[in-house]
């Protein structure tokens, strides 16, 4: 009988612990924003009590299971366009900005000097450039002594919102990339090896001389990889570093698409970083889970707020306060309950 | 005996006669045991076609959702190399082709290699080392795949890039059909390095069985060989392998089952590139790294019903490896009568 009572309260807690863990908020979606994510979410836990439970698996993932329903909201690094939006009645908003950079492994060279532009690395990619000894590599690097070795590229084996990002800036560069590969989350690549994910990317690259690969800041940063300088629209040689990522975002035009679904790659401005990405939330309008939804709301208000800091420490750059602004108006006037309510006012 | 029960004996000589209440208590009991061996005969036979309903549900589940891929594409959808989300263009030959080359390198390598091993246990071992060998192989089984799958890409893919792709690219550059097959650049990652790494895995199925199956070779039979005359590779080719040859197959089938569908290690260190290239030293696919690489990121209906139908072909190549296993084994007991 004792028994029988310790386990009838057992059961009580693990229901009663359950319905508190109801409350969390659901997320899945983009790989390339959940260390910052993560990070929000557990100072948000500490002071609210509240939790996220975030799944980084990807952001064609994320797409998928927003439109089912199985989560409050998703995340992508590459923006639906109006159209898809309208059709589906998701609201999209930009959460955080980070960049991309090139990543090589080649022996005698430190981090930071080798300079690349978009024309050379959509050729290394096209596999017209196969050695690091190719004029057009020297060019951008004299004094550098480059290695007669072949060239690996290394890119993602799965679908990848950082993918998006790095061939929309090669196809804005270069005309043979937009006819001959395109834009997507995958590709069909012309040459190289592919990797799962930004730390498969990374792990890559670390273990095999000669290659070079593409990953969020970040994971070049926790890795040691060596990173490249380069050659931004102005011309001008810029470094991979907080100024120039928040360089590209200041100059860009936040409302000339739908749903702020502005790419950030190739923007003008002398300091400007060439592939600096933002990476999106998406919300329904009309959400099923109301409760759910305005959690998920005032987190991300609350990030907005407070989290500047903790995105720049982890090299992420925050949305600009007046963009923040426009999206705080669009959630109250656009995301309510069936019966018309708002699910955020500013106030609360 | 305990009071109150009855000697059988006596039943028989003393009380012929049974009672009607004895008849009747005696039919319920055996009614009783033929219920209960009329529920025991339904619920195994309920287990085992829950087996044939699981694989009849995963080959429709299959097959409806390779449709719209098959519809589309049709035939060439077998043939077609290019694998292009961004046009959504799909064909499966390169994770065909992946598949097959890898899995016959790793048995090229595996089955000798095991066959090796494995006499040399039953046979040449001093007593001393057959236990630390055996046990050593039996644990090279129990590593998770993953586990491969790292030592591969971070120890072995490197060494293979810097020391053994190049010697072999520089040694068969002027050789006719070696210079295709060892063609640069080393990229150290490749389908050649998936095959090694899965020749390893396969290793410890072929070895184990074999050797299980050597131990079962009457003594005397070997004892005649060598007494007369015969040397320990004549024993080995003309007694020991024909006397096991049933088994051997056995352990080479279970190894290629494993080769084929094997997903992890080998979507580490192959290179996860969609191309159809006589070099082995050149990055690849396999149908399973390709579905286990882009199923969750796969946008569109198109994408993910290729990738379904790209299992379903998995599916197909290991039934028809399992098909051709039985029917060999079939025919070689035949032939032994």
């Amino acid at each position: 009988m004792k028994f029988t009572k310790i386990a009838l309260m057992a059961t009580a807690f693990a229901l009663t612990s359950w319905t508190a863990h109801a409350v969390d908020i659901s997320g899945a979606g983009a790989t390339f924003p959940y260390p910052i994510y993560a990070k929000w979410a557990d100072a948000y836990k500490k002071e609210t009590g509240s939790g996220l439970n975030y799944q980084s698996i990807g952001s064609g993932g994320g797409i998928k299971q927003i439109k089912a329903k199985t989560v409050t909201f998703g995340a992508t690094d590459a923006p639906l366009p109006g159209k898809e939006l309208d059709e589906s009645g998701l609201a999209q908003f930009p959460a955080v900005m980070g960049a991309i950079v090139p990543v090589v492994n080649l022996e005698g060279i430190k981090p930071g000097d080798l300079t690349l532009d978009g024309p050379t690395i959509a050729k290394i990619y096209l596999g017209e450039i196969k050695s690091w000894d190719d004029p057009a590599i020297a060019k951008l690097n004299t004094g550098i002594k480059l290695p007669k070795q072949a060239i690996v590229p290394v890119r993602r084996s799965d679908g990848s919102g950082t993918t998006y990002n790095f061939a929309y800036y090669l196809a804005d560069i270069s005309p043979e990339w937009k006819t001959k590969v395109g834009v997507s989350t995958a590709l069909q690549w012309p040459v190289g090896i592919g990797a799962k994910g930004n730390e498969g990317v990374a792990g890559n690259v670390a273990q095999t001389k000669g290659a070079i690969g593409y990953v969020e800041y970040a994971y070049a940063k926790q890795n040691k990889l060596l990173h490249t300088k380069m050659i931004n629209k102005a011309g001008k040689t810029v470094e991979p570093n907080s100024a120039s990522f928040q360089a590209a975002a200041a100059n860009a035009d936040w409302n000339s698409q739908p749903g702020y679904g502005v790419i950030l790659a190739n923007q003008p401005g002398d300091q400007s970083w060439p592939m600096t990405a933002a990476t999106w939330i998406l919300l329904y309008k009309k959400p099923v889970d109301v409760a759910a939804t305005a959690e998920a709301l005032k987190f991300f208000a609350w990030s907005f707020a407070k989290g500047d800091k903790m995105a720049e420490d982890l090299d992420y750059v925050p949305m600009p306060d007046k963009v923040v602004n426009d999206i705080l108006k669009m959630w109250s006037t656009e995301i309510k309950d069936a019966g018309g309510k708002p699910l955020y006012s500013p106030t609360n | 005996m305990a009071a109150g029960e009855r000697d059988v004996s006596e039943v028989v000589l003393k009380d012929t006669r049974v009672t009607a209440s004895e008849a009747a208590s005696r039919s319920a009991v055996l009614k009783r045991l033929r219920l209960t061996d009329t529920i025991f005969h339904g619920l195994t036979r309920t287990a085992a076609l829950t087996v044939l309903a699981l694989l009849s549900g995963v080959i429709i589940a299959l097959v409806i959702g390779a449709a719209p891929a098959l519809g589309t594409f049709g035939f060439s959808f077998f043939f077609d190399e290019s694998w292009n989300p961004v046009t959504e263009k799909f064909g499966a030959l390169a994770p065909i082709y992946g598949t097959l080359v890898t899995s016959a390198i790793a048995m090229l390598i595996a089955v000798p290699v095991g066959l090796m091993i494995a006499f040399f246990l039953t046979e040449l071992c001093p007593k001393v080392l057959r236990r630390p060998i055996g046990i050593a192989i039996e644990l090279l089984a129990g590593i998770p795949s993953i586990i491969y799958g790292i030592w591969g890409l971070f120890v072995f893919a490197p060494f293979v890039q810097q020391y053994f792709q190049p010697f072999m690219i520089d040694t068969f550059a002027n050789v006719p059909i070696l210079s295709t097959l060892f063609a640069g650049p080393p990229y150290g990652i490749g389908m050649f390095t998936a095959g090694l790494i899965l020749a390893i895995m396969v290793l410890p199925f072929v070895t184990s069985i074999s050797r299980d199956v050597f131990d079962a070779v009457p003594p005397v039979l070997k004892e005649a060989a060598y007494g007369v005359g015969c040397t320990t590779w004549e024993v080995f080719r003309y007694v020991v392998l024909p006397f096991t040859r049933v088994g051997v197959i056995g352990g080479f089938m279970l190894g290629l089952g494993r080769a084929l569908g094997e997903t992890m290690a080998v979507t580490f260190v192959i290179g996860n590139a969609h191309h159809v290239s006589a070099s082995l030293f050149a990055p690849g696919t396999t149908i399973s790294a390709s579905i286990a690489n882009e199923f969750t990121e796969a946008v569109g209906d198109l994408y993910t019903s290729s990738l379904i139908a790209l299992g379903l072909i998995l599916f197909f190549i290991t039934f028809c490896v399992l098909a051709m296993a039985r029917y060999m084994l079939m025919r070689l007991q035949k032939q032994a009568g």
